[in-house]
């Protein structure tokens, strides 16, 4: 493992750099940078257009929408409506748990789209969609609400949804919502955050004939931001139970739109990934007087600190209950870390994750003895940059909207021992011979989230990063010259 | 003209936040800051200044227009 000082790394940035053309390699600098702490105004260039002819990992409006926001709340009917592609690969993808009977309460991991033929682009959709949500009111009526997720096409040939919806949702009597969130739009996943949000700040909140649901409580909060990726919520949740606070909706994983229509009558709102819903947080603060605080439930050090951070906003006995929560779990958490601390201790980590993560799981990592020596957002705005510039050590790399290419050479020279990233990097870094873990889905594993989500987390890195497999990593031409050069001695 | 949300940032000072470009900074300075007459010229981290009509203070956050400067 290379330890690169400053220059170094910066030897490296302009190295990988070279290969480019003269007008491509000026727009990647503004994106690539070392970590500095000292200085807090220059920041990586983010969220602006990929470049063509790249790699890049990153996804699109509909992906944001239906993928993140939408799609995890389970008694809502979600149609991807466009042709039939985008709503079957990105169809319970995520892992985002749920109770609920598949098919009758609850919908999550179901695909419901319009499949658009050529004939729908020719003449319009907007039929097509007002038969499909009868069809769906027949099929399924103990549905609570429909959305909308429109597809590229939609936006393209100018089909009316809005008032399709409207004119559906006045006559089943539940909400039909529509939402704009053509993949086209935008540069990244990220402006469909943006738009479900405001989709649901404007259909969802106040909304006619939503019931009237739960007796407000002086410790009533919402969890915003947990999509409850192989149950994160849930053991997010369970904490804030026992320190004596009320959950009473979760945004949106495992969430239903009664807990939404709730939200505006809570105390405090606790955001978890603050990339997609700082928007509604925004919005609730303005409109409602609800305040928001972001926290970070990755490894022991940053939940006590959390936990106390939240209790702060309330009176004393939830001050209690935060630090009776942390004496209650410390003995646990130090067998964990006694246990997989020396098998993982001085290890190196880069990560290229979207949200929250690249900065958030910093912690859980140095819990365990482990260095984070790169980190990137696929989405990340220049406000996730600087929350993330406190977290990382000087003289690591940054990389925004990181490129196929630049990725494997940053590996290849900066030699992590585990590399956390997505589904499409992991074949190729675990062909490199790098262990590797899939930092969105949890690489099908999971909770990471809350005490109960730490020791997994420290299992899961501990079983990746020591597995003999890595020793027998030799790929086959490399070996029979090995071989060959043996037969020959 | 834009629209703008002020709020108050933990560490007391105040923040600027623009969604239509997703721009979050913070504001370095404002010209008026009495209750009565607040608002004027915004400077922000970033460099830019933009300019808010002078008004009675706001109970932050808060939803504003604001016109750029430079």
């Amino acid at each position: 493992m290379a330890n690169l000082s400053k220059e170094e790394t910066q030897a490296l940035i302009q190295e990988v750099l070279e290969v480019y053309p003269e007008k491509a390699k000026e727009d990647r600098a503004k994106h690539l940078s070392i970590n500095d702490q000292a200085a807090d105004t220059k920041c990586v260039t983010s969220n602006r257009k990929s470049l063509p002819g790249v790699m890049t990992i990153r996804g699109c409006a509909y992906a944001g929408s239906k993928g993140v926001v939408w799609g995890p709340i389970k008694d809502m009917i979600h149609i991807s409506h466009g042709p039939v592609g985008c709503g079957q690969y990105s169809r319970a993808g995520r892992r985002n748990y749920y109770v609920g009977t598949t098919g009758v309460n609850s919908f999550g991991t179901m695909n419901f789209t319009s499949d658009f033929q050529e004939k729908d682009i020719v003449f319009g959709g907007d039929k097509k969609l007002s038969k499909l949500l009868s069809e769906v009111e027949t099929l399924f009526p103990l549905h609570r609400g429909v959305s909308v997720q429109s597809e590229c096409p939609i936006g393209l040939i100018g089909d009316d949804i809005e008032a399709v919806s409207k004119a559906s949702s006045q006559e089943m009597g539940k909400p039909v919502i529509p939402v704009r969130c053509e993949g086209f739009r935008g540069v990244s996943q990220s402006l469909g955050h943006h738009i479900a949000n405001d989709a649901i700040r404007d259909h969802v909140f106040e909304r006619e004939g939503a019931a009237e649901t739960v007796e407000p409580g002086p410790y009533d909060v919402a969890i915003l931001g947990d999509y409850n990726i192989g149950g994160d919520a849930w053991s997010s949740r369970i904490l804030l139970e026992e320190m004596g606070l009320r959950v009473v909706s979760q945004w949106s994983g495992d969430g239903t739109i009664a807990e939404m229509e709730h939200t505006p009558k809570v105390k405090l709102n606790l955001l978890h990934c603050y990339r997609s819903m700082n928007y509604i947080s925004r919005h609730m603060e303005e409109k409602y007087g609800i305040p928001w605080v972001e926290y970070n439930f990755f490894g022991p050090t940053k939940v006590a600190e959390s936990l106390r951070k939240i209790a702060s906003y309330f009176d004393d006995s939830i001050k209690e209950g935060a630090e009776r929560v942390i004496a209650k779990y410390q003995t646990m958490m130090d067998e964990v870390i006694a246990k997989y601390k020396p098998r993982l201790e001085g290890k190196k980590v880069m990560l290229y994750v979207g949200g929250l993560r690249p900065r958030h799981v910093i912690g859980a990592y140095e819990d365990l003895g482990m260095e984070v020596v790169g980190t990137g957002y696929e989405f990340g705005h220049n406000d996730d940059y600087e929350r993330t510039t406190k977290d990382m050590g000087n003289a690591t790399l940054i990389y925004d909207d990181v490129t196929g290419f630049e990725f494997e050479e940053f590996v290849k020279r900066v030699k992590p021992d585990l590399i956390g990233s997505g589904v499409k990097e992991k074949y190729i870094f675990q062909k490199m011979g790098v262990p590797f873990r899939q930092m969105h889905s949890w690489d099908y594993s999971g909770p990471y989230h809350g005490y109960d989500g730490f020791a997994i987390f420290a299992k899961d890195m501990d079983m990746t990063l020591n597995n003999p497999c890595w020793k027998n990593m030799t790929p086959p031409w490399k070996a029979s010259a090995e071989e060959e050069q043996q037969a020959v001695a | 003209m834009a629209n703008i949300i002020i709020s108050k940032a933990e560490d007391g000072g105040l923040t600027f936040y623009m969604p239509k470009k997703d721009l979050e900074v913070k504001v370095i300075s404002l010209e008026f800051e009495a209750a009565d007459k607040w608002g004027g010229e915004l400077k922000l981290a970033s460099g830019q200044s933009y300019y808010i009509d002078p008004m009675a203070a706001p109970s932050l956050p808060k939803s504003l227009r604001a016109r750029r400067l430079d």
